[in-house]
């Protein structure tokens, strides 16, 4: 233990921790803005300063060691005068127009700047003009970025992508995609850890929610609108309800004032998508394809994204059954239009999801059979729709529960925890069971592949159904997934079944989600969805009596010649840029630049 | 890929590197003068270029920096923004990560605290209070400044004796210099900016050996005026030089048995043989100085008597005295001091050192001239003590590598702690205290113990070289100035209320160079004769050839060389060989004659007299 001061309060912390924490440890929060803890400890903005008695230079309170003896001031004379000038510099390459900042009022700077009171702009405002591709899902806005790092650091090290980097030197310094590429030439994830990680609104998605407002009020339009499981988790957060009143229900309600024709659950098209994939699943694993290599699951855009661009040797072992989002889609352009008497072309299906890599993937060509265009029309993430609700002038503690619109109203808790880690190889091992033993498993037999905590990794587990012992693995973030696929194209590891989220945690910590600057939820929320399972009355999507009536109805029954043509996809559709060459650290090899050694 | 390769530098990290190098020499030549506010812009612009971009204050600091700057240059700027200058500055040196981002902010926030003159002329009046002179680099900075580009166009012409004769009107020390010069004027030399200075003494030694007898100018007529000039060194002797071509009447008073002082008894003849010094002072006693040899002022005569006699008395006694150590025993025998180890020899007695070991403390000049004297005179073996490092020795470098060269051994981090003195009353050593480099004061890295035990360094013979001091008793007794042990003269080198007395030279600022000693000579010179009425003026009627104007290819610059060291250890004759004609021609075509090319031929390109 090492004892010091901080203004004036005895402290007494263990040795090795940061000024920072210590002095939070006694109720001082040191103003900070690069800072994020275990991942950007780099000290580049330099607003964390604080004096040492003893000393002449300031020093860095995020990422210097408390000391035995140290005397520190957080709010001296000089700290608050170079804390402002720092602050005041930063300001002067910000695009400091916050009326119409999609940050307003979540932004760090904007804290930092009002907390310290600064009102005034003594140096001249330099914004740097970078151009960007406005069309793509993940927008960059050269004019707000502070060169913080953390999306470099974020996209480094939790996604091992290294599409970020500080790009020419001196005053021309800058953060742009590496290898002089553009976004779209990239091999960019669109996970969107980026712009979760932002402390101010350089980063963002492309905000569709005015194409929403103008399906809405088109009048040939049906709108038809599903909720991903992992919305419900977080909307409440940045609408100031508690978990308890955040229900899906509110949504619906509110998405039925805004103008949508008719609104349902994606915990719906998750069963089917698992009455599809556990049946492709255990075809593929009784032909023996799977011997050497197993399956992998295929609904999480930004792993498709990451696999195609990664690994491309491996998309033959991913999953053909469309993503939830895709099968509803497809389901509404279909048996659903024909259900209500509409054309496929009159039904505009969007899609509320917690992911900006769904803006993607609602682009990609994916079918087999086309129904007026793509399956999903547009998707808008959790922010997009909490602000939409704003804008509506909602009061979201007046919102009601309703439920989801006919024909597809039933959901499986197996189907809602989709949206954590795990999630959606325990609910495929639940309708795998059932197939394979003929009666159905403990509803929480398979709960060892969820997380534990909020150390999100590789979760392991082996299984015996019968006669068959299925080795399976759900792993979540880019990093570990490239450790793990690394692991298994070298023979290191064996596995019959892989589930694969891009974010961290799973879809609850899909950034989309609501942003909390320095905090993580994704452990939090995905509690919440089990929760939610816990209590639901249908544990198994193979019993969601609707599942059964579409496939009676419309398809026949999994894995159908219907069921092919519109529930599954071909990944080798579309091109998804290569990635570039990469050294042993995982950077990826400007071949127009030579560093020295 | 392969898993690690070599790496090579590309074309254009070469080229940057090249251009780093020349951007030093550029500095190098940087002309004196220029206005700080604009110089610290553009080193604050370099300094931003170095930034990595990952700081705050020194990615967006330097630039807001660089601007306000530019506002003040530009006029646009008020009092106000001088001080968020300064406290832009001092924010970012306390908070900047690295040495790239808070030594930028040091240089600016130095440059505003200590020009804000400069600075509160921009703001106030929209000017600048600099102006561009750009003088000729090497003159600016030789003390004296003594023709140089002139004087380098007539050797290159193979005119060596109008050379000489052409140094003379600011230098009466021609030969003595092209031996020993310290040449500040090589150290600007714009030639940097091409490839590396010109061997400015090398071409002045040229002249020297190749000019033959150069006569001294007639003296003007007579005025009747009689001065007193006291000691024979180079500043005393210089003064009485210019005073008689003035047409005074000069006496020097030395009391040694010859001319030339420090020249002659404290410079060995190996660095400057003593015929060649000769060369000098014939010349200047040609012009009819008397000399009153053995008369030592104080002893002999006293300085009244001298006001008495004469019009006007000059004070040029030099720094003849030494240092001590200030240790127990620094009177036994076998211990001496520099001056005066230095002075028997160069009076001819040739003490015999063969088979000692001899310690010379210090890391001057002197102290190299006793090294390499000691290993002439059979020590079997010489130690240089020093202090500090070798890096901190104010000794020429040329000077060390020859002393080392010579088998000369140099013990650094070593500070003297006590003598050894034998039963005998005999120096058999000294012990040290080893010590470590540490913080740098004043622009000097100081020492501190180590914390290591005392060493001892056996010796027969310990010569001290710490500095020398300056015999003023005499002088402060009949009321002259003394301040800090040297005489204390106004600008002009006279004294507020003796009229009549003036001083200079090493007196005055302490143990200096000829050059210095020289340049001060020419000041006592003309206000002595200013003092007696006189408006003379000394000039030379040379015309200077027209200068080449062959492209400046780059060149490599021609250093002289030096005798065998194993060959010149053994005798006192000079080390340095002059440089050969195709040498000298090639090297004195390399100067870019900046009295005619640039801003030297529309304003100060040729002092064309004093």
């Amino acid at each position: 233990m090492v004892n010091l001061k901080i203004d004036n309060l005895d402290v007494c912390v263990k040795e090795g921790t940061t000024i920072m924490e210590a002095a939070a440890s006694v109720g001082i929060g040191i103003p900070h803005l690069c800072y994020w803890k275990g991942l950007n400890e780099i000290a580049a903005c330099r607003v964390c300063v604080v004096e040492i008695e003893g000393k002449e230079k300031l020093i860095t309170a995020c990422n210097n060691a408390a000391e035995e003896g140290m005397v520190v001031y957080t709010n001296s004379p000089k700290v608050r005068l170079d804390r402002r000038r720092t602050v005041q510099l930063i300001l002067s390459e910000h695009d400091c127009l916050c009326a119409t900042c999609v940050r307003s009022g979540n932004c760090s700077l904007q804290k930092i700047a009002n907390d310290l009171n600064i009102h005034d702009a003594i140096y001249e405002k330099h914004l740097e003009k970078q151009s960007w591709d406005k069309d793509f899902p993940l927008i960059r806005d050269s004019q707000k970025c502070i060169k913080c790092m953390r999306c470099v650091q974020v996209c480094d090290k939790i996604q091992s992508l290294n599409i970020w980097d500080l790009e020419g030197t001196g005053s021309r310094s800058t953060i742009n995609v590496t290898c002089n590429r553009t976004i779209s030439e990239a091999d960019c994830s669109l996970c969107g850890q980026c712009i979760t990680h932002c402390p101010v609104g350089a980063l963002r998605e492309r905000d569709d929610t005015e194409k929403l407002w103008k399906a809405i009020a088109d009048p040939n339009k049906v709108v038809v609108v599903q909720v991903a499981p992992a919305v419900r988790a977080a909307f409440g957060e940045s609408l100031g309800l508690s978990t308890e009143q955040a229900t899906v229900g509110k949504i619906f309600d509110a998405l039925k004032k805004m103008g949508a024709d008719y609104v349902f659950d994606t915990t719906f098209s998750a069963d089917l998508t698992i009455m599809e994939e556990a049946n492709e699943f255990i075809e593929r694993y009784t032909s023996g394809e799977l011997r050497d290599r197993p399956m992998f699951t295929s609904c999480c855009p930004g792993w498709i994204r990451f696999i195609k661009s990664q690994f491309p040797e491996l998309v033959p072992q991913l999953s053909t059954a469309k993503s939830p989002m895709q099968m509803f889609g497809a389901v509404m352009k279909t048996y659903f239009a024909q259900q209500i008497g509409k054309k496929p072309e009159d039904i505009y299906s969007v899609a509320v999801m917690p992911c900006l890599a769904k803006k993607g993937e609602a682009n990609m060509e994916l079918y087999y059979e086309e129904y007026a265009g793509h399956d999903t029309d547009l998707v808008i993430t959790t922010r997009e729709l909490c602000r939409m609700i704003r804008s509506t002038n909602l009061l979201p503690q007046l919102l009601k529960d309703i439920e989801p619109d006919r024909l597809f109203r039933d959901g499986s808790g197996a189907g809602v925890i989709f949206g954590a880690t795990g999630g959606v190889m325990e609910a495929a091992l639940r309708t795998a069971y059932f197939k394979i033993v003929g009666e159905n498993c403990e509803p929480d037999a398979f709960k060892v592949v969820r997380a534990g905590n909020d150390d999100f990794g590789v979760q392991e587990a082996e299984f015996k159904l019968k006669d068959i012992t299925l080795r399976v693995a759900a792993v979540s973030g880019l990093s570990n997934t490239r450790k793990l696929l690394t692991a298994i194209e070298r023979g290191e590891k064996h596995y019959d079944f892989v589930e694969v989220m891009a974010c961290p945690g799973g879809c609850v910590g899909g950034r989309g989600q609501p942003q909390h600057d320095g905090y993580e939820m994704a452990f939090e929320r995905g509690q919440n969805l089990y929760f939610l399972d816990r209590h639901a009355s249908i544990r198994y999507s193979h019993m969601n009596p609707d599942i059964w009536n579409l496939y009676n109805e419309f398809f026949g029954e999994p894995l159908s010649h219907k069921a092919h043509m519109l529930l599954h996809t071909d990944h080798n559709k579309w091109e998804m840029p290569r990635s570039p060459e990469r050294n042993r650290n995982g950077y990826v090899i400007n071949p127009n630049i030579k560093l020295q050694g | 890929m392969s898993r690690l390769e070599i790496l090579t530098p590309s074309k254009s990290q070469l080229v940057v590197e090249s251009i780093y190098k020349n951007l030093e020499q550029r500095i190098v030549a940087s002309p004196p003068g220029l206005c700080p506010v604009d110089i610290t812009r553009v080193f604050v612009e370099m300094c931003h270029a170095q930034s990595c971009g990952k700081c705050a204050p020194c990615r967006i600091g330097l630039m807001q920096l660089k601007r306000l700057l530019t506002d003040v240059l530009d006029g646009k700027a008020d009092y106000e923004t001088i001080d968020i200058i300064e406290d832009t500055a001092r924010s970012i040196m306390e908070t900047a990560d690295c040495a790239i981002g808070y030594e930028a902010a040091s240089m600016v926030l130095k440059s505003v605290l200590n020009c804000r003159d400069d600075y509160e002329e921009h703001v106030k009046h929209k000017r600048c209070t600099c102006m561009t002179s750009q003088p000729v680099p090497c003159v600016a900075l030789c003390p004296a400044h003594v023709d140089i580009p002139g004087y380098i166009a007539l050797v290159r012409e193979g005119r060596f004796a109008d050379a000489i004769a052409l140094i003379r009107k600011d230098n009466p020390f021609p030969c003595t210099c092209g031996f020993i010069c310290e040449h500040p004027c090589e150290a600007r030399c714009r030639r940097n900016m091409v490839d590396s200075s010109v061997n400015i003494r090398g071409l002045k030694r040229a002249a020297a050996d190749y000019a033959g007898k150069v006569p001294a100018p007639k003296c003007g007529p007579s005025t009747g005026k009689k001065i007193a000039v006291v000691g024979g060194g180079p500043s005393g002797l210089s003064s009485a030089y210019y005073l008689q071509l003035m047409g005074h009447q000069v006496t020097v008073f030395e009391m040694l048995p010859k001319l030339g002082g420090m020249l002659r008894y404290g410079i060995p003849n190996y660095r400057l043989p003593k015929e060649r010094l000769e060369e000098d002072t014939d010349a200047i006693l040609e012009t009819g100085i008397e000399v009153r040899y053995g008369v030592k002022v104080g002893r002999d005569i006293k300085l009244d008597e001298l006001r008495q006699k004469y019009d006007a008395v000059l004070i040029t006694v030099g720094a003849s005295t030494d240092k001590k150590l200030g240790l127990p025993g620094e009177d036994a025998e076998g211990i001496m001091s520099a001056v005066d180890f230095l002075r028997a020899v160069g009076m001819g007695e040739h003490m015999d050192l063969t088979g000692q070991e001899v310690a010379v403390i210090g890391g001057g000049n002197v102290s190299m001239d006793a090294v390499r004297t000691a290993i002439r005179l059979g020590a079997k073996k010489v130690s240089i003590v020093y202090r500090r490092r070798v890096a901190d020795m104010t000794a020429l470098p040329a000077e060390i590598e020859g002393a080392i060269a010579e088998g000369v051994e140099v013990q650094t981090l070593k500070a003297p702690s006590s003598i050894s003195v034998g039963e005998d009353g005999r120096v058999n050593g000294i012990y040290v205290t080893p010590q470590m480099i540490s913080l740098i004061k004043d622009g000097r890295a100081s020492v501190k113990a180590n914390g290591e035990p005392d060493e001892f360094i056996p010796c027969q013979t310990l010569i001290v070289a710490i500095g020398q001091n300056i015999e003023t008793r005499h002088y402060e007794e009949s009321g002259i100035p003394v301040k800090r042990g040297r005489i204390e003269t106004l600008p002009n080198g006279g004294f507020k209320e003796i009229p009549g007395v003036f001083a200079g030279g090493d007196c005055a600022s302490g143990p200096a160079t000829v050059i210095k000693a020289v340049a001060a000579a020419k000041v006592m010179a003309a206000n002595i004769d200013e003092y007696l009425g006189y408006h003379h003026e000394i000039s030379c009627d040379i015309e200077i050839p027209v200068p080449n104007i062959s492209d400046r290819t780059p060149c490599g610059r021609v250093e002289m060389t030096e005798r065998e060291a194993c060959e010149r250890k053994c005798d006192f004759n000079a080390v340095e060989n002059c440089m050969k004609p195709g040498e000298i021609r090639q090297e004195a075509d390399r100067c870019l004659r900046c009295d005619h090319f640039g801003f030297g031929i529309f304003k100060g390109g040729r002092e064309k007299l004093w």
